[in-house]
């Protein structure tokens, strides 16, 4: 479980190119995740890994193949300063979890972590960070297990 | 207390008083899809258990960044999307009109006070013509499609107010990219950009779109112009409603007001890889360029074409530099055509291609190979947008572009 660190303003097509936008499977998008901006990470990422940022992640296109290229990877959460809205609600959607934490500056890249969402806090080298809460509503489609769940239970 | 125009456009689709920070399921007017992102968001609409969509009369089909087919993948999307756009009774403009954001208020299917949702982020375009447009994933789409509404947080409101009148050669783009400087790329942030002031009173609605395109460049979740006599009068023929009046109350509540006299405003650039990295053009002036893009949803009107061909005048742009341009619509490309603007630029060295998005998103054509410079009309910078991550990308005004296709560097459009 380690951290891939980012810095702010991550955008879309660093996080998957506009060329591989004809494809919708999580795992081949995998494979192009961050390609030409950060190429090792499609290589060495290990399932339970965790994307750690600053600013603004995800700005940039309503892309869902972005958090779906992230998802593929095994991450399943992105802890960061901040999160672009339309990336912020697609992660939500397709099951990678966005958390805040304000003290991102602090994680080194290729510590160990451990994030607890439902108790607020990410753990890493030994020390607590706490997540903001998720808004409410948010939290209920989370609850369901996203938001094609959420639709089913309507 | 008073109501912004997002509030009052709130309250009247949820039937009660909606005030920022309420968490409201709002009815959805319009939900446009493209060949993109519409494949996934029927894909989960089909998992939610979707049949039929909501009212196939408010979901608009096209497709605009990947046409004509430019790959056999591509071809399979286009004809899994009309198959579905037949089985359900949908309008599909299909790869005939244009790009998304130029299409659907040219169409009429836009209207003030309207809450339009699209799967792409640009959608907060729609505030040109005074709507509540937003841009949404395609999973939030699928349940518009299937429900025809979606949960929204009403947003807070940054009040823009631009007054004076633009320079010779100094236009609508310059002042969103002076405003993306100063604001930044997250400063607007789940908010609505609200653009007031004696300057976008007096902006034809071409520059109108310009502006609210960009507000997601700061982080807007929508950037809309109070509609007015220039809106209503772009809207007649296109909708079937009568003139009526949304602006924000004089005691609406901001978060943040701005003003910005556009008299002193000069031709601004964003400089690689940020779009609120936003610098005077004589900070690049000199910057040798091999790619010059005139088009997209943000710059691809015929004003902003007639404004390139009155500065290239009887020249020829650069042979040293491949300028690509591209209508935003096929009305916009008729246009054009007709005043005879497309043999000028085609005489003078560009090539002219059929409406689509074009190089702007780098997936389809006009790629950059690695150590390339763009100059950009469109509205991203971000590294690889356009091609290699080793590529730099500029983003201008048509002006700017113009003057730099024909002298092959960066160029200030006043000095030439």
């Amino acid at each position: 479980m380690r951290v891939w660190k980012f810095g702010d303003d991550i955008d879309t097509d660093a996080i998957i190119p506009g060329r591989y936008l004809t494809i919708y499977d999580p795992k081949e998008l995998a494979s192009h995740a961050f390609e030409g901006t950060r190429d090792t990470f499609a290589k060495e990422v290990q399932p339970g890994d965790v994307i750690v940022a600053g600013r603004n992640f995800g700005c940039g296109s309503s892309r869902e193949h972005a958090p779906l290229a992230i998802k593929g990877s095994g991450v399943e959460y992105v802890a960061a300063k901040s999160f672009a809205r339309i990336f912020f609600r697609n992660a939500v959607n397709t099951g990678v979890l966005p958390v805040i934490c304000k003290e991102t500056d602090a994680i080194p890249d290729g510590a160990e972590i451990m994030v607890h969402p439902e108790e607020g806090y990410l753990e890493c080298n030994g020390r607590r960070y706490t997540l903001e809460p998720i808004p409410a509503f948010l939290q209920k489609i989370v609850d369901a297990g996203g938001l094609v769940a959420y639709a089913k239970s309507l | 207390m008073g109501q912004t125009i997002t509030e009052k456009i709130f309250s009247r689709h949820c039937g009660k008083e909606c005030s920022a920070g309420d968490v409201v399921m709002a009815p959805i007017d319009g939900a446009m899809i493209h060949d993109i992102t519409g494949p996934l968001a029927i894909d989960v609409f089909r998992e939610m258990g979707g049949k039929r969509v909501f009212d196939p009369k408010k979901v608009i089909m096209l497709f605009d960044h990947q046409i004509p087919a430019d790959s056999i993948r591509a071809a399979e999307i286009h004809q899994n999307l009309r198959a579905f756009a037949k089985e359900q009774g949908i309008h599909n403009y299909d790869m005939k009109e244009g790009v998304c954001h130029q299409v659907v208020p040219e169409k009429g299917r836009v209207k003030p006070g309207d809450i339009v949702v699209g799967s792409d982020s640009h959608t907060c375009a729609y505030g040109a013509v005074g709507a509540f447009g937003t841009g949404i994933g395609s999973t939030d789409m699928a349940f518009v499609l299937k429900f025809g509404e979606l949960y929204f947080t009403v947003p807070e409101t940054i009040q823009v107010r631009a007054y004076g009148k633009f320079n010779r050669r100094v236009g609508s783009k310059d002042l969103v990219l002076a405003l993306a400087g100063q604001i930044g790329a997250d400063g607007a942030t789940y908010k609505t950009l609200e653009f007031v002031g004696d300057t976008f009173a007096s902006m034809p609605m071409a520059g109108r779109m310009t502006v609210s395109n960009m507000a997601i460049e700061m982080g807007g979740k929508a950037g809309i112009v109070p509609p007015d006599t220039v809106t209503w009068e772009y809207l007649k023929g296109r909708v079937d409603a009568t003139p009526f009046e949304l602006e924000s109350d004089e005691d609406a509540v901001y978060t943040e007001t701005r003003s910005i006299d556009v008299t002193d405003l000069g031709p601004k650039v964003a400089v690689p890889h940020n779009v609120d990295h936003v610098v005077d053009v004589a900070e690049v002036a000199g910057k040798a360029v091999d790619q010059v893009f005139i088009g997209s949803c943000t710059n691809g009107r015929y004003e902003d074409f007639a404004e390139a061909a009155e500065i290239l005048g009887n020249e020829t742009f650069s042979k040293d530099v491949r300028v690509i341009m591209v209508p935003a619509s096929r009305d916009e490309y008729l246009k054009i055509l007709r005043a005879g603007l497309l043999e000028r630029f085609v005489e003078a060295g560009a090539l002219v291609e059929a409406p689509c998005c074009g190089p702007c998103m780098g997936g389809m054509f006009g790629l950059l190979a690695p150590g390339e410079v763009s100059l950009s009309t469109s509205n991203r910078n971000f590294r690889g947008r356009q091609g290699s991550t080793e590529a730099e990308v500029y983003l201008s005004s048509p002006a700017t572009a113009a003057a730099s296709a024909m002298t092959g560097v960066i160029t200030d459009p006043r000095e030439v």
